[in-house]
């Protein structure tokens, strides 16, 4: 099975979207190589800008670009895309609602050796905090070209979350998506887990296995943590005994925060949110790391028995 | 009457610090010493240097100005409204709820903002990126750029400097409002920064420095002209000014950063300010 991280899916889809839109630019702290930025600079260098190691600055002048009919994809490590740069991105892009794409790779744990500074475990809860921000979070290499192709449509600011960690290919070219509407595999009754961006293929795992012990559940990937899929939740929360969310994410804030907020307001029920469980990262290999952390698939099928 | 440019331009300079005073007072808060010192720089600005349209604020070959500084609204709208691209009677609902005129200016709300702007230290990288735009495209456009001299302890500036010399981007002209005050004192005694150090630093980052006295029409004219005329590298404006300026009781007082004039100052302010008016007008009467 060949395997893809989400960050090269990314930089894949960039380098089409270049081509077939002009007014997309992008602009990059000086990471490209591992951003994956890299292909579109190549081809289109003329479009691309590397800001150096200077994030804020990166930001402003992305919403400067954008007020003159620029589409710009702003590009770092998550860690350096959200935390350190929340008030250029409140101020200069969600406040005016600027049309810019943050596009933020190397987020969760699953960055793995690098550790906790570049393991970014509270953007989710960041974005979707900020008024007029979009919060998208991919799963594999089908989604987040979709996805990377989809927010340059979409006039208004857009936070999507890219990761390091290789998955599978989940998705066949077929897959119809759409902002804002969860995806929901299998519809067994038994529980349904919640995942978002690297636990979505763990949660799948732990459907396969689990279902060969006789429990049937179903799996709801969340791309789109904002504006999220409440149908979906409430229907799910409706027809399964059982609600789990995981996330390579804080707990607090993040996609078990988002679902609970509309299990509250619209169908009470309880909600097992499994992600990190409010602490800082730590170095590791990635597979270790969700062993660790408890949200890999042995963790989810422990959960659903 | 002769009317000679430099003197047409006092006196709108005198009307944006008449109409920064009523905002403020009218709305029992805002900034004045920071909106007077700026009113000479926007009276050049949207009536002799820029080239825009009020009547299509949306244009995409308009030079574009960016208040970074902007606690200073008041003397943005005030301006705005001198050139027509609103009422001079929405003035009077500044920072109200319901109004347009936001305490610190919301591109989405008002005709002309060009960038919502409040949090210091964010517009040079924002109007470098309108700067590399106006490249990309050809467009020919220019972007200004107003920024405190206390804004300039924000890092994200010196980010933005380095940037605007490293893309050669002479379409860009920053002014640094050098009043020498900020909120709770003197910028030299806070962070180390007077004009002449503010040169240096822009100058060893890559900038084309020109430094005027911030209040004469005349030096902000010729200031504008050498920045049009200069290539391969970002000019910066270091105009020295006065904080509070045209209103005795207000100049040079660090108290009048952040507060609204009461009834007895109010008048007092608004005659003065007609008193500059009409010794603009005698000036011009002895030009004939």
């Amino acid at each position: 099975m060949s395997m893809i991280a989400t960050r090269e899916s990314f930089g894949r889809a960039l380098e089409e979207l270049g081509a077939e839109n002009d007014k997309v630019v992008v602009l990059d702290a000086d990471l490209f190589n591992s951003t994956k930025t890299e292909y579109f600079k190549e081809k289109f260098p003329e479009r691309f800008i590397n800001l150096g190691i200077a994030e804020a600055d990166m930001i402003g002048t992305a919403a400067g670009l954008s007020t003159c009919g620029k589409i710009p994809y702003a590009t770092t490590f998550a860690a350096f895309a959200t935390g350190r740069v929340y008030d250029q991105i409140r101020t200069s892009i969600a406040y005016p609602k600027l049309n810019v794409k943050i596009c933020a790779t190397h987020a969760g744990i699953t960055v793995g050796e690098d550790g906790a500074t570049h393991q970014m475990l509270e953007d989710i809860n960041l974005m979707r905090g900020l008024p007029n921000m979009v919060v998208i979070s991919t799963a594999d290499d089908v989604e987040t070209k979709w996805a990377v192709k989809e927010i340059a449509k979409y006039n208004g600011p857009v936070y999507l979350r890219l990761s390091r960690y290789k998955v599978p290919i989940i998705y066949d070219n077929e897959t119809k998506f759409e902002i804002g509407k969860g995806i929901q595999i299998g519809d067994g009754k038994d529980a349904t887990v919640f995942a978002t961006g690297v636990t979505v293929e763990e949660a799948l795992k732990a459907k396969e296995i689990s279902s060969t012990e006789g429990i049937d559940i179903r799996v709801v990937d969340i791309h789109t943590i904002k504006p999220i899929d409440k149908e979906l939740i409430i229907k799910c929360a409706k027809e399964t005994k059982k609600l789990i969310s995981v996330e390579d994410h804080n707990i607090i804030g993040g996609l078990g925060s988002a679902i609970s907020e509309v299990l509250t307001d619209n169908y009470p029920k309880k909600l097992v949110r499994m992600g990190i469980e409010d602490t800082f990262g730590r170095s590791g290999r990635a597979e270790d790391l969700m062993k660790y952390y408890g949200i890999d698939s042995n963790a989810i099928i422990e959960e659903i028995k | 009457m002769k009317i000679t440019k430099i003197e047409a331009l006092e006196k709108i300079a005198n009307r944006i610090r008449m109409d920064i005073i009523t905002e403020i007072y009218y709305a029992k808060s805002g900034h004045p010493g920071g909106s007077l010192s700026i009113a000479d720089i926007l009276a050049v600005l949207y009536f002799n240097e820029m080239n825009i349209n009020e009547k299509m604020p949306e244009n995409e070959l308009r030079d574009r100005l960016v208040l970074s500084k902007g606690h200073a609204s008041a003397a943005l709208y005030a301006a705005l409204a001198e050139k027509g691209y609103f009422s001079k009677e929405e003035l009077l609902t500044f920072r109200n709820i319901n109004s347009n005129l936001q305490g610190h200016p919301d591109m989405t709300k008002v005709k002309g903002v060009d960038m919502s702007t409040g949090s210091l230290g964010q517009g040079l990288s924002v109007a470098n990126g309108m700067a590399l735009a106006s490249k990309m495209d050809s467009m020919g456009y220019r972007v200004y750029c107003i920024l405190g001299d206390g804004e300039l302890d924000e890092g994200q500036v010196w980010e933005a400097a380095m940037t605007a010399s490293k893309f050669k981007l002479d379409n860009l002209c920053a002014i640094v409002d050098c009043n020498g005050l900020q909120l709770t004192g003197n910028t030299d005694e806070i962070k180390g920064l007077n004009i002449e150090d503010i040169e240096h630093k822009f100058r060893s980052f890559g900038f084309n420095t020109i430094t005027i006295n911030g209040n004469d029409i005349f030096s902000i004219i010729n200031a504008f002209g050498v920045a049009d005329m200069t290539k391969d590298k970002p000019s910066v404006i270091l105009a020295k000014t006065v904080k509070g300026k045209g209103i005795s009781f207000m100049e040079k007082d660090v108290n009048w950063h952040g507060k609204a004039p009461n009834d007895v100052e109010y008048k007092k302010a608004l005659d003065e300010l007609v008193e500059r008016d009409k010794e603009i007008d005698k000036r011009m009467e002895g030009n004939n």
